[in-house]
Order: C-alpha cells, then structure tokens, then sequence
C-alpha cells in the first residue's frame, strides 16, 4: 500500500507539474485550458469507474462474491466525488469560454445523470439492515443505470450539443498537440492510480472493519456461553 | 443447469431487454433531443419557426460578417453577425457581452427568436469550441504555411500538425510538397 500511495502521488505530482507549469497555453483559450488537465481524467474516472462497478455488480450478482460488494460499496462515494470534480471543473471551464455556467445540452445531462446515479448507488447499498440486500439492491440498480453509460460518451457525436466531441479517443489522429497530450495523459494516469488507492484503503479498511467486528461477536457469544 | 449459469441467463435477457428499450427511446426521441438548429433546418424545414418562439440557432460565424455597432455609453454594446452551415445563412444580431472563443469562423450557439424580416435577434449567444486544442506557434504556422484561416472554418486534419515542433518543422500538407 505505502508503495501504491507514494506512486500515485508521483505520477498526479509530474503531470500536474509538467500540465500547470511545462505545457503551452492553447491558441484560442490561453492558460484557462489548464482546466482540461483536471476535468478530463475526472470525466474519464467517472464513466471508467462506473464501469468497474457494474463488473463488480455482474461478479455480486451472479457469484455472490462477498468482496465485490464490498469493493463496489466503497467504490461508489469515491465516483461521486470524481463526477463532481468533473462537472464543478467542466461549469468553471465553460463560464469564460463558451458563455456559460450550465446548459441542458445531451453532454452535461448525462454527466449530471451519472452523478446522480453514483450517489443514489452510495445511498442504497447503505440504506439497508442487512447488508447483502444492500447490495443486491444497489447492484441492480448500478446495471440499470450503466445504460447512461455509452449515452455519456457517444452524446456529442449522436446529438448535436455545446459540449465539443472527443479530441483524444477519435479514429483518425487526437485533435491536441502532443505537447498538451502527453501532460493530459499523465494526469490521467497519476488521477486513475489515486483513485484506484484510495478505493483500495477504503475496502482493506472496510474488510478490517468486518473482522473486527466479527471478532467482537465472536467474542461477546464466548463470554454469553461462559456465564 | 446451475444456479450461477440461471443467474447469468437471466442478467443477460434483462440486459438486452433494457438496452432495446433503451435504444428504441432514444430513437423515438432523436428529434426532440437537438440542442440548436442549423440555418439549413430553419430555411427548408417544413414550417418556419413563427416570430413568438424562441430556439436555438447554430452554426458557424461567417467570415467577414461580424459587424459591432459604435457603442453607446451605458449601453450594452450592439452586434450583427451571421450564422452558416455552409449551405444556408442567417443573420443574427444581439446586445450584449460576448464570450471569449467568439470569433468568425468559431461554432456558436445562439437563443432568440426568427423576425419577419429574417433576422434572428439573440438574447443569448454561446461559444462553441471545436475538439482541437494547440499551442500558439503550432497555429501560427499553420496560418503562415497557407493551410488554415481560421476565419474560414476548423483547423485542417490533425495528423498534419499534432506532432509538428514548430521550432524546427514546417508543417506540409499530405501529398503536397511544399507550400
């Protein structure tokens, strides 16, 4: 683990470094294009990691796999997090330049669907007495709404919208010079391995957190059987 | 058969059914989902939009055509431009700031309403940014080589200047020699 946080932490410092001071400014957007370097790989952990929770909610479903519960469980705040990050970025971004905080096109709606769709998974696993309906419940709901998925992605290219289509995952060449490429790659991959850490510490801890209370009932029940 | 492959069946019928469902929506509502309205869907769509009703137009900002009339003091400053698709024209004029990214030749996407007289007056105007993202001197020398106005449209494919180091390169079109 300290070896997974240190890389993280690494990799997010150089690309921060290498994006915020050693990249050029844009021709048209100047510095404010330094917001990408952040709202991309959010955008990115945010349909990336949903889509790691519907394969853990395949692996509840069908192999009933006690981990995968936990995992996506522990998984679903931290994506919430990300998509927040990526709509408050994208809103800051979309101010100065296309005139606007916030509009209904089908791009940020999605995005806002997802958002809702990650909080409303964090709620429901919890709002459960037993814990494995929980997760039943809220891997269901994670495979419904994995729908929105393809619909956030492919939304600038089936409708037209504000919100530009991709420049990086295109079929012909990325539409951004590498000088700009390279650092928006690194940021992506320092952001993905911290928020693969920090989903990791949240599900040791929470395995932790079951021993321990495991433990103590097997504990209590000693101490019911001695009396 | 076992409980895991029945589980497996059953995740997998509802999958499709709710991604048929889901795409059959989608479908039905393909038309309602527009967020603007091109000049070429304006001018030869079936029925006008009436002079009450307020859409969006977009398109590009024709080059040449963005005229700023003298501002008056305490005034929000008055703009006439026109929107393009390359095939049909709308004129547009609008009181207001604008943001940054526009320009002629950017994409823009503009709420208001179509007069009588064919001209669409905004009461919102919104920048569209292209996908392409490139340092100063990377467009500069793209300018200089000939191979882009911005003014006129997007930039040229990107395979032509996306590693180009404009220290030590010039860019050159594929299949041209020189410029």
């Amino acid at each position: 683990m300290p070896w997974l946080w240190a890389l993280a932490i690494g990799v997010t410092g150089i690309g921060a470094a290498w994006a915020l001071f050693f990249s050029p400014a844009d021709w048209q957007q100047g510095e404010t294009v330094r917001i990408m370097y952040v709202h991309v790989p959010m955008a990115w952990l945010a349909m990336g990691g949903y889509t790691g929770l519907a394969i853990l909610s395949i692996m509840s479903l069908i192999w009933r796999h006690p981990l995968a519960d936990l995992t996506a469980r522990e998984l679903s705040p931290v994506g919430a997090a990300a998509t927040a990050l990526c709509l408050a970025t994208g809103s800051l971004w979309g101010k100065p330049m296309w005139g606007t905080w916030w509009q209904w096109d089908a791009r940020m709606t999605s995005v806002l669907v997802l958002f809702f769709l990650w909080l409303g998974h964090a709620a429901l696993v919890r709002a459960f007495d037993d814990p494995e309906r929980g997760a039943r419940a809220g891997a269901i709901l994670a495979l419904v709404g994995f729908v929105n998925v393809p619909i956030v992605k492919f939304s600038v290219d089936w409708w037209n919208t504000l919100h530009q289509s991709a420049s990086v995952t295109r079929m012909d060449a990325p539409a951004m010079h590498v000088d700009m490429l390279y650092p928006l790659l690194t940021c992506a991959l320092g952001f993905t391995l911290l928020f693969a850490t920090v989903v990791l510490a949240r599900t040791r801890a929470a395995v932790m957190e079951r021993r321990v209370r495991a433990l103590e009932m097997a504990r209590a029940r000693r101490l019911d059987a001695a009396q | 058969m076992t409980r895991k492959k029945r589980r497996m069946w059953i995740l997998l019928l509802c999958a499709i059914g709710l991604g048929s469902a889901t795409a059959l929506t989608l479908t039905a509502f393909q038309d309602n989902l527009v967020f603007f309205r091109s000049p070429s869907d304006i001018m030869t769509g079936e029925q006008r939009p009436t002079p009450d009703r307020a859409f969006r137009l977009g398109g590009l900002v024709e080059a040449g055509s963005v005229q700023r009339d003298p501002t008056v003091a305490g005034q929000r400053p008055v703009v006439h431009f026109r929107v393009t698709d390359g095939a049909n024209v709308i004129p547009v004029t609008y009181q207001g700031v604008l943001p940054d990214l526009f320009r002629e030749g950017q994409g823009v996407v503009t709420l208001g309403k179509l007069g009588v007289d064919g001209v669409f007056r905004a009461s919102e105007v919104l920048a569209r940014h292209d996908e392409t993202y490139m340092p100063p001197e990377v467009a500069d020398a793209l300018k200089r080589a000939g191979h882009w106005q911005p003014d006129q449209g997007p930039a040229p494919a990107p395979a032509i200047w996306n590693t180009l180091d404009p220290r030590t390169q010039q860019p050159t079109m594929p299949g041209r020699t020189g410029s």
